[in-house]
């Protein structure tokens, strides 16, 4: 067997079948909000966990035209967004960006973008598990019904208890949402400070999970509530500093560890939104710092 | 051309990048409810069947997808056509239609008739694909729901009456109901079972 | 001093030329090739066909080389490759009975038509590490008998003569067999498509389970009606031309396993069964996998579901390893920004931890 007999693949790796199957659960998804969606979910050329739901709903959906972003935790130079559009340049020949501005569609795993998304974008979220119940009941057969049902009373119970023991309820990320008033929704694993962005975006969001062979979507101006009580209700986290680099507020930061005499320092996740700031002269505290080393 | 070789042509002539851009067109019209893409593709499906609508099936059709056509359509070559470009094979149980494609002039029929889904799996339905007249000119409609910012309007031409009645009634059932894909030309317009439907207030 | 990580395209191609390396490692010996690993290493790479689902050695092979050895990791390559495969048909069902048997014992029956036959088995092999393999000594050739011409009949078709066992499985009329790979999963599943995963499924994890029913957990009170190795021929349908062609002969492992059942209102007191196929050489596995085929039938039988193998949703659900070990080991890509959430969460929760012990304090001494 030689290499040319082995390695004829299609456009973005998919075969037609199976992207119209894709497809077809894409546009379900997208008439029913939030409601997960069952599909074939194919083996993929990279390990279940690590994005495959988002690479096929990408790969399902990507045309010649299309400029891709892929971040992982916010960054476009996490080794798992680079390798996997890298994946997307190798056999979609695809154009590339890190600029959310300019992307048409952006892969994304725990994050959403700081900058607004537009009504040309489509979000595409890779999630690891989508049933927002699983954790409180293990059981696909089961929650499958809750879902029927509309009966949620579960959810509100676990997060009454965070209440009733910590003051305050104790989910940072993957916090649950309710779409359009009907089915509460894994947002995947961001933290709940992005969950706002969700509601009433412009841009089309999809969600691929590939090992549990689930797609749903939230359309364009689509309600979006994080689930809260009168008493309590949500609230994102917030950062005591700016960003080091870029002096941003409101926004998302990850901590730094500096040296092992406990510094530590506080730089925006979003690492295109940090460029594009600091290229725009913003300046956080360190960012001198940062500039000396370059 | 005689009607056992109308099957054999007029599919996509790249069937790669042809379906991948009548598919944007429809994620972004589904996602959209009442904005008007373009499914401009060059196919020839056997008549009645338009292009457009030809491009739809030629997207979403395979042999995992039971059709249901109207009797003019069944009656056409268009099963041999289906069958052909898209493996795909012609049901007349409209409970297990994947899709239905109903031509221009065609009586639109009960969308209340065809698989609904089911409450623990409300995807299991049947969309429905209609070529009509125009989106404009007709009686004024008003859109809202996801996807929809405020308010969305259209005035099809070649809807029946009874068409505002059957969203209302296809709303009832949510999380089931039918979703619909219209085709006037080559303009797709999407309405996803969440799109409520009202007639405009004069 | 920080400078935001950057490079990591570049850590990628340098990481993937240190496993090139890693993977050939010593130059001065000649690199594997894979005819040699389908000759001699034959059991790894039938394991990697049977979980991969594709029967091609070479292949399998390729990928065991690929892999360095990693079994899983085999399986996964070969699933990627198997995903973009187009789909022609579906063969007909293979006919064991008709199997040319190179191993079958059966541990009812004393003797039986057909024989039992040891074929290349460990199991009377003193397991003492054999020096002889150290280096390339001379092995004998295999000594070979006349064909007996005996049909080698089934064991469950020897007990269906006294209407003792329950008939070969059947599925509903009109039944198109399924296809876990195209077709989402949905609970409760077929039988049909349950044994498609179990027989796709990792040989460990179906071993463990069909150990814990031997330990109580669901004990079916197993007799190994027959497990027989062999080559099948492999026929497809041509609707063009009215009969089925055959495609060649493929090597499957084959477990009967009896089962005691005591009978219900339906069914007289009969032996259940449960079955287990695998491509190539694979008893282990097999065996396993008709221990967990007749303990997921628990229902079937209305007997009460109280052990984990007894559990479709639990042990379909986990008994991919390609899903397993991808989630399991996805824990080590990034999760900072959901642990930074975290974080702060903690640390606001020992900060009111603290002030509620503070305040508590005066109080104390008063």
């Amino acid at each position: 067997m030689t290499t040319a007999d082995l390695a004829t693949y299609n456009f973005a790796y998919l075969d037609e079948q199976t992207k119209r199957m894709i497809r077809r659960a894409i546009l379900k998804a997208i008439a029913i909000p939030g409601y997960q969606v069952p599909f074939a979910s194919r083996e993929m050329p990279m390990p279940y966990g690590w994005g495959t739901g988002g690479v096929q709903v990408t790969a399902a959906i990507l045309g010649p035209k299309d400029v891709l972003k892929v971040i992982d935790q916010g960054a476009d130079d996490t080794t798992n967004a680079v390798s996997i559009r890298a994946f997307f340049q190798k056999v979609a020949n695809v154009a590339v960006t890190t600029k959310t501005r300019a992307a048409t569609i952006i892969q994304t795993r725990h994050r959403i973008p700081e900058e607004k998304l537009t009504s040309g974008q489509t979000l595409v979220y890779q999630v690891p598990i989508p049933e927002p119940l699983r954790f409180l009941e293990p059981r696909e057969t089961e929650t499958r019904k809750m879902h029927a049902l509309e009966e949620y009373g579960l959810m509100h119970v676990k997060l009454y208890e965070d209440i009733a023991r910590n003051g305050h309820i104790a989910t940072t990320y993957a916090y649950p949402v309710k779409v359009e008033g009907r089915y509460v929704m894994d947002p995947s694993p961001t933290p709940k400070f992005d969950n706002p962005k969700m509601h009433m975006s412009e841009a089309l969001q999809l969600f691929g999970a590939g090992r549990e062979k689930r797609i749903y979507a939230v359309p364009p101006y689509t309600e979006v509530v994080s689930l809260d009580f009168e008493d309590h209700p949500f609230e994102i986290q917030t950062f005591d500093k700016p960003c080091a680099l870029c002096g941003a507020q409101d926004v998302y930061l990850d901590e730094v560890v500096l040296d092992d005499r406990g510094g530590r320092m506080f730089v925006c996740s979003d690492t295109d939104h940090c460029e594009q700031r600091c290229a725009s002269g913003h300046r956080g505290h360190l960012a001198h710092d940062k500039e000396a080393a370059e | 051309m005689p009607h056992d070789t109308l099957a054999f042509t007029g599919g996509f002539r790249e069937p790669v990048f042809e379906a991948q851009s009548v598919f944007r067109t429809l994620m972004d019209c589904m996602a959209r409810p009442g904005t008007v893409g373009s499914a401009a593709v060059a196919v020839a499906p056997p008549a009645p069947l338009c292009a457009a609508v030809g491009a739809v099936a030629l997207t979403l059709c395979d042999n995992d997808t039971p059709v249901w056509l109207t009797p003019a359509l069944a009656a056409s070559a268009l099963p041999g056509w289906l069958a052909f470009h898209a493996g795909a094979s012609v049901t007349d149980d409209r409970q297990a239609a994947r899709f239905a494609f109903v031509e221009k002039g065609a009586m639109l029929p009960d969308p209340g008739l065809f698989a609904q889904g089911t409450q623990e799996y409300p995807d299991r339905s049947t969309t429905l694909v209609v070529e009509i007249e125009a989106f404009t000119g007709g009686r004024p409609l008003t859109l809202t729901g996801p996807g929809i910012r405020t308010e969305e309007e259209f005035a099809p031409v070649g809807l029946p009456d009874m068409f505002v009645y059957f969203r209302a009634e296809n709303r009832q059932n949510f999380p089931r109901g039918v979703d619909l894909i219209l085709v006037a030309g080559d303009a797709v317009l999407c309405l996803p079972r969440t799109t409520v439907v009202r007639v405009k207030e004069a | 001093m920080y400078v935001a990580v950057k490079g990591g395209e570049a850590a990628i191609s340098n990481a993937h030329r240190l496993l090139a390396d890693r993977r050939r490692g010593d130059r001065s010996l000649p690199a594997i090739r894979i005819e040699q690993i389908v000759a001699q290493l034959g059991l790894a790479v039938d394991r990697v066909m049977a979980e991969a689902s594709l029967y091609d050695r070479a292949l399998a092979a390729l990928a065991v080389r690929q892999a360095r050895g990693d079994m899983i990791e085999a399986i996964f390559i070969l699933r990627a490759y198997r995903t973009t495969l187009p789909r022609f048909g579906y063969s007909r069902p293979v006919e064991t009975g008709a199997m040319l048997v190179e191993r079958r014992v059966s541990a009812t029956y004393k003797d039986l038509p057909g024989g039992q036959l040891l074929g290349p088995t460990f199991d009377y092999t003193h397991r003492l590490l054999d020096p002889s393999l150290l280096t390339d000594q001379e092995v004998e050739a295999p000594l070979e008998r006349e064909e007996a011409g005996e049909p080698v009949m089934r064991v469950s078709d020897i007990l269906a003569g006294e209407g003792l066992v329950e008939d070969d499985g059947s599925l509903p009329e009109g039944h198109v067999p399924g296809d876990l790979t195209r077709e989402p999963l949905e609970f409760p599943m077929a039988r049909d498509l349950r044994l498609q995963a179990l027989s796709r499924g990792d040989e460990g994890f179906l071993l463990a389970l069909g150990y814990s029913t031997q330990r109580g957990y669901a004990r079916t009170h197993p007799f190994v009606g027959e497990v027989r190795i062999g080559e099948v021929e492999v026929e497809l349908d041509m609707p063009e031309l009215g009969f089925a062609v055959s495609l060649g002969r493929i090597q499957v492992t084959e477990c009967q396993m009896i089962a005691q059942f005591k009978g219900s209102a339906k069914n007289p007191p009969q032996f259940t069964r449960g079955y287990g196929l695998v491509f190539g050489q694979s008893e282990r596995k097999a065996m396993a996998m008709s221990l967990v085929d007749r303990a997921l039938r628990a229902e079937e039988f209305g007997e009460d579901i109280v052990a984990p193998a007894q559990d479709e949703e639990f042990v379909i659900s986990h008994s991919d390893n390609v899903q397993a070990t991808g989630f399991v080991e996805h824990l080590k890509l990034p999760h900072y920004v959901d642990f930074q959430a975290e974080l702060d969460l903690v640390r606001r929760m020992r900060r009111d931890y603290e002030a509620a012990q503070d305040k508590d304090l005066p109080e104390a001494a008063e």
